[in-house]
């Protein structure tokens, strides 16, 4: 029972951590969310157990976050993405003041003051085109599949220029360049320029202070990070491929074992599983202050 | 026989119109646009001619209309499409006051005077949310043909309602409504509710004034052609040719030319 669990159920992929009482990562693993989120959950969860060699009973507190946190049977509490990602930057890089994190349906920044509560952020979600979804759509256009956008752009000489303006206009915008003999390196890292240049923007919105953490499955690819850290006045922290996409499923693990040492041993209640399904972005946690945008 | 001819390359598909001395429709064609714009130009107009049962020698003029228009190299000069599908509606029904317009990617809203001339329209112009590929993407998302989506629909006695915005996530959105066991006709209708609520915005901005005339391929859409209706209040106007409506504008300005009475583009604003 001195194993905390964290569960990212994110719009394209899930995401498991299990930690030891040494905040050591034991197991994780990753897949497709698909639609039915409680059984990719619950899969993840299975698989990272297996990794860490561990059983359920072994894991004392499981917090959820992400899109379809409340579709996790299993978990003793739910968090947003916002806290979640917190917790995770600030737990490998404690200066955190500014998170950046791009996944496949959403871009978020926020601003953490000292306590590293959540002071300001600003989110896309209504738009593909300021997501991981406008790379996929872009590279899927030129016959690509996801796997290699990152190999793509990295061969690329010189960006062509893409709108970003539309992840369905893009189609003409790329055929065209096509046609006219660009490379598809060359458009693949100019999708890469637009989305770097949108994600600056959002962070300028909420007034970044250093020190900025980049998260999210969509910062693996190096050519998208070089390029938000020409345009920061300062370096911002990144993470490695294999744990920057789990860095919010990694907060929750860590946010459990923390919750765990302060209310003892016990189990907690589980808490009311409400209206599943609800997407809701307001706070769902006393651990945060946040939903002020 | 002077005969003329318009040839509308939009994002989607092409289409060319031939029609003769009187300004009757003799020939038609409706091809994909695909990646080489202009080849997709010079099939159009060669099926619509072949179509007509005449020889390109036979047409005076071709203009050139749509997003590819300037790829229509054998094009005598060009029209935007607002101008063009203003003027095809106005011709087919002379009562039209307001176009709604919806294409592969485009909805357009465009109000004409009594003569036929723009008084004002818009568009989306940022994104594809509200246009024809938002049916596109929830067609390829349930694995139905484009032609199915509105009979489809109207079979349906409950709408989902459709949240996102964006045509990338209502691919997710419509199956994820799915996976949870709604009907397909509830959440196509769904979809054609979503997409008529963002043109009805267009509408609004641009003011409505009967009679209406629905152009662009969606017309081909029993569903959207009746939810329009429901959300207007009123009857639009639409026709078998209605899906070439661009192309008919276009020869109508080709033979307006040859006849001496048409100088240029109207000075219609172009977003993209």
């Amino acid at each position: 029972m001195t194993y905390t669990a964290g569960i990212d159920v994110g719009s394209t992929y899930t995401k498991a951590v299990v930690l030891d009482q040494y905040d050591r990562i034991v197991g994780r693993a990753l897949a497709r969310t698909g639609f039915r989120l409680g059984e990719a959950a619950r899969r993840v969860y299975d698989e990272a157990l297996a990794e860490a060699g561990l059983a359920e009973s072994d894991v004392g507190y499981v917090i959820s976050t992400g899109y379809g946190r409340f579709q996790v049977p299993f978990r003793d509490l739910q968090v947003t993405d916002l806290t979640s990602a917190a917790r995770g930057a600030a737990f490998f890089f404690p200066k955190t003041r500014t998170i950046l994190d791009i996944g496949g349906q959403t871009m978020k920044a926020s601003r953490l003051d000292e306590a590293r509560k959540v002071k300001a952020f600003r989110l896309n979600d209504k738009c593909a085109a300021g997501t991981g979804a406008f790379l996929e759509k872009t590279a899927r256009y030129m016959g690509y599949g996801t796997e290699e956008i990152g190999a793509l752009a990295a061969t690329s000489h010189q960006a062509v220029p893409i709108s970003g303006v539309c992840a369905v206009f893009a189609e003409s915008e790329v055929i065209n360049h096509l046609s006219l003999g660009a490379a598809p390196a060359d458009i693949m890292q100019g999708a890469i320029v637009s989305l770097g240049d949108r994600s600056v923007q959002l962070l300028r919105r909420v007034q970044m202070e250093p020190e900025v953490t980049l998260v999210g499955g969509i910062l693996r690819f190096e050519s998208l990070v070089a390029l938000i850290r020409e345009r920061l006045p300062a370096p911002p922290n990144v993470l490695p491929e294999g744990i920057v996409q789990y860095v919010a499923a990694l907060g929750c693990a860590v946010l459990g074992r923390q919750r765990r040492q302060r209310s003892g041993a016990s189990r907690p209640a589980r808490p009311a599983t409400g209206a599943t399904g609800e997407i809701v972005s307001r706070g769902d946690c006393e651990e945060c202050l946040l939903d002020g945008d | 026989m002077p005969y003329a001819a318009g040839v509308d390359v939009g994002s989607t598909q092409t289409k060319a119109v031939v029609i003769d001395e009187r300004r009757r429709p003799v020939g038609r064609s409706l091809i994909d646009t695909g990646a080489n714009v202009v080849q997709a130009a010079e099939t159009a107009f060669a099926r619509a001619l072949q179509d007509a049962g005449i020889l390109e020698e036979s047409v005076d003029l071709v203009v050139g209309t749509g997003y590819g228009r300037y790829r229509v190299t054998f094009g005598n000069f060009q029209v935007t499409e607002i101008s063009c599908h203003a003027r095809g509606a106005v011709h087919m029904f002379p009562g039209t006051r307001t176009v709604v317009d919806m294409g592969g990617q485009d909805t357009k809203v465009i109000r004409v005077g009594p003569a036929g001339e723009i008084v004002d329209f818009c568009m989306n112009d940022k994104c594809a949310a509200g246009t024809g590929r938002f049916l596109g993407a929830a067609a390829a998302a349930l694995e139905i043909p484009l032609d199915e989506l509105g009979p489809t629909a109207l079979r349906a006695e409950k709408p989902v309602p459709i949240t996102t915005t964006c045509t990338v996530f209502a691919e997710s959105e419509v199956l994820s409504w799915l996976g949870r066991g709604k009907k397909i006709e509830d959440i196509l209708l769904g979809v054609h509710l979503s997409i008529v609520s963002r043109t009805m915005g267009l509408i609004r901005r641009v003011g409505i004034e009967p009679e209406v005339t629905f152009t662009g391929g969606v017309t081909r859409n029993i569903g959207m052609v009746k939810v329009l209706n429901d959300a207007l209040g009123t009857e639009v106007n639409v026709s078998e040719d209605s899906h070439y409506m661009g192309a008919l504008g276009a020869a109508l300005f080709a033979t307006d030319r040859t006849l001496g009475h048409y100088a240029g583009d109207q000075p219609a604003r172009e977003a993209r």
